[in-house]
């Protein structure tokens, strides 16, 4: 046998010996959940297909994180039904306050090396962080899952990143997840599997490797795949009951193509309005002015992310409206406990209870007509994050905390002079 | 099937399908149909009726997983989506729900304008112009996907055979 660390996953999860791209499968899923965005469109699919009902009460899992406090009326009635949902089947639900779907799955256990998690939401492939294949479906699909704990799946083509050497100062894994997006464009990874390798993915920190297995279906990738490596493994260790075992690639795996990479040059990138895959080295876009920061996301708003932000604007203050909002209740009492939080309101940060927040353009910090913003988290497409004349420029939180400081698109860098990379 | 074009380009996104703003405002897909390609062109939408075929360019429908965005299509009469390729996840849901996708050659469809009128056999797996006179064969879907998507989604499937297809092969 040899595979991909997606067709391994694969495999086992249909009760193969091996699979090869292009089979279609039927496959047992380890997880799979929704999000008040999602899951009352997936209750009614379950109406249509006869009864509300889950396969496994304790596989299925609920989030109400994208509107979270709710903001309506109407939202709140979404709310409800997903609390009724949970109480009637007995199915963990993760009330307003906790956090982002992605980072809670992890943090709460539900995500192991080798198990297969379906969900809800695109940016469900965060989840290849630790070394599982993890794939974004509809309502319907999720609503299917959730009834009989299977999905077909087309096994896909895997491609091979090897990525070597340290990211330089200033630099962050958001910078070297852009590069990689203006590379490949939106469609570059359609309907394939992206397998990471070599030094770079191997020494990140957790945090860092769900900032770039996340923005994976930026290039239409369907599931971010990651070698489990030793700070994944440990934090892992805390959080998961079963044994944890990596799922590493065949040495004789195929890969539909390999690119390689060396990190050492990179520089920071934005991506710049009115596509994610339109980036840009930061220098080319430096000085145009800023109304609106905003940190967090499923894709920057950890706890690193925080540390990160606050190298720049500690003891400085935020120029325009910086909102800060931590990704779980986890990293927010965390940043709580470490300081960070005062630090933060001494800069003039806002900061917000655990949500996605104005990534998603339900509420909390939307943008004015013609408005300008830069954002840590996924998407810049016009109206995303409030007025359809608004301009997003997606980047790190190194270079949204320097714009923050100087109101303007800023080089992180100049502030970072003589500190230790 | 049979309609006239409404022609759109590349990377048309699901947030332009449908904004999450509203997504958030309202789950009702006949509420949020009114909303339909609303960030993209607020015009847009009167260009399209009971029958007509989307035929857009590359990647049509990436981004977000909401399967809002092919529910409002199939809402406001759109009979068929032809683009050049489509992104993954509206690709299923749009096959789950019933709306035929179907992945066309490049110069078929920049040889399509806008107002052609075009034909399409999800049987036969042919496109045409009628207009231009242009005919071409797709690429059939494996069985499963195309007995889905001419029962007209899974629920539909389930509600004729009492299974999903996949329970039967």
């Amino acid at each position: 046998m040899s595979g991909t660390i997606a067709e391994k996953i694969l495999a086992k999860a249909s009760g193969k010996k091996e699979v090869e791209p292009g089979d279609f499968i039927v496959a047992n899923v380890d997880v799979v959940f929704a999000h008040d965005g999602t899951a009352t469109l997936a209750f009614d699919v379950m109406k249509e297909l006869g009864e509300e009902r889950v396969f496994d009460s304790k596989k299925v899992v609920l989030f109400i994180d994208h509107a979270a406090p709710s903001p309506s009326p109407a939202i709140s009635a979404i709310h409800t039904r997903m609390r009724i949902f949970s109480k009637t089947h007995n199915v963990k639900l993760y009330d307003v306050g906790n956090g982002i779907c992605h980072q809670l799955l992890p943090s709460e256990g539900y995500v192991k090396p080798g198990s297969l998690v379906i969900g809800a939401d695109s940016h469900t492939v965060t989840h290849g962080a630790f070394n599982a294949f993890a794939t974004g479906v509809g309502s319907t699909d999720a609503a299917i899952a959730m009834m009989t704990g299977k999905i077909w799946l087309k096994v896909p083509e895997s491609v091979k990143l090897e990525l070597n050497g340290n990211l330089g100062r200033g630099v962050t894994s958001k910078d070297l997840i852009l590069f990689l997006i203006g590379t490949f464009k939106a469609d570059g990874f359609n309907y394939m599997a992206v397998e990471y390798s070599g030094s770079t993915i191997a020494s990140l920190s957790v945090d860092s490797r769900m900032t770039i297995a996340n923005m994976g279906v930026e290039m239409g990738a369907k599931a971010s795949l990651m070698p489990l490596n030793e700070s994944t493994k440990a934090w892992l260790s805390k959080r998961v009951q079963e044994p944890i075992i990596p799922v590493e690639p065949d040495k004789d795996a195929t890969y539909y193509k390999t690119f390689s990479f060396e990190v050492e040059n990179l520089e920071p990138m934005v991506a710049t309005p009115p596509n994610v895959d339109n980036v840009k080295p930061i220098t080319e876009v430096e000085e145009l002015e800023v109304d609106q920061v905003f940190i967090g996301s499923c894709t920057n708003g950890r706890l690193e992310d925080i540390e990160l932000a606050l190298r720049i604007l500690k003891g400085r203050k935020a120029k325009v409206r910086c909102i800060v909002i931590p990704a779980s209740k986890e990293v927010y009492y965390e940043a709580l406990r470490r300081g960070y939080i005062e630090e933060l309101l001494k800069s003039n940060c806002v900061i917000g209870p655990p949500t996605c927040g104005p990534c998603i353009g339900a509420h909390m910090g939307l943008l004015g007509q013609n408005e300008v913003g830069v954002s840590t988290s996924n998407r810049n497409f016009p109206g995303r994050m409030g007025d359809r004349e608004a301009k997003i420029f997606l980047a790190s939180p190194l270079t949204a905390a320097a714009s923050a400081v100087e109101g303007r698109i800023t080089d992180p860098r100049k502030y970072l002079e003589g500190e230790l990379q | 099937m049979r309609g006239k074009t409404v022609k759109l380009g590349d990377h048309i996104n699901t947030d332009f399908v449908i904004s999450g703003k509203y997504k958030f405002k309202t789950q009702d897909i006949k509420e949020l149909s009114k909303h339909i390609f609303e960030d993209l062109d607020p015009t847009l939408s009167q260009r399209i009726k009971s029958g007509t075929i989307i035929v857009a360019g590359r990647n049509f429908g990436y981004g977000s997983s909401r399967e809002h965005a092919p529910r409002v299509i199939k809402e406001v009469g759109v009979s068929a989506v032809i683009a050049k390729s489509f992104a993954r996840i509206f690709f299923r849901n749009a096959i789950n729900i019933g709306l035929p996708v179907i992945a066309a050659s490049e110069s078929f469809i920049d040889s399509t304008n806008e107002g052609d009128e075009v034909s399409l056999d999800l049987e036969k797996g042919t496109i045409k112009n009628e207009t231009k006179n242009i005919e071409e064969t797709f690429k059939p879907y494996p069985s499963f996907i195309s007995v889905v998507m001419r029962e007209g989604g899974i629920v539909s499937y389930f509600k004729k055979y009492g299974a999903l297809p996949w329970d039967t092969r």
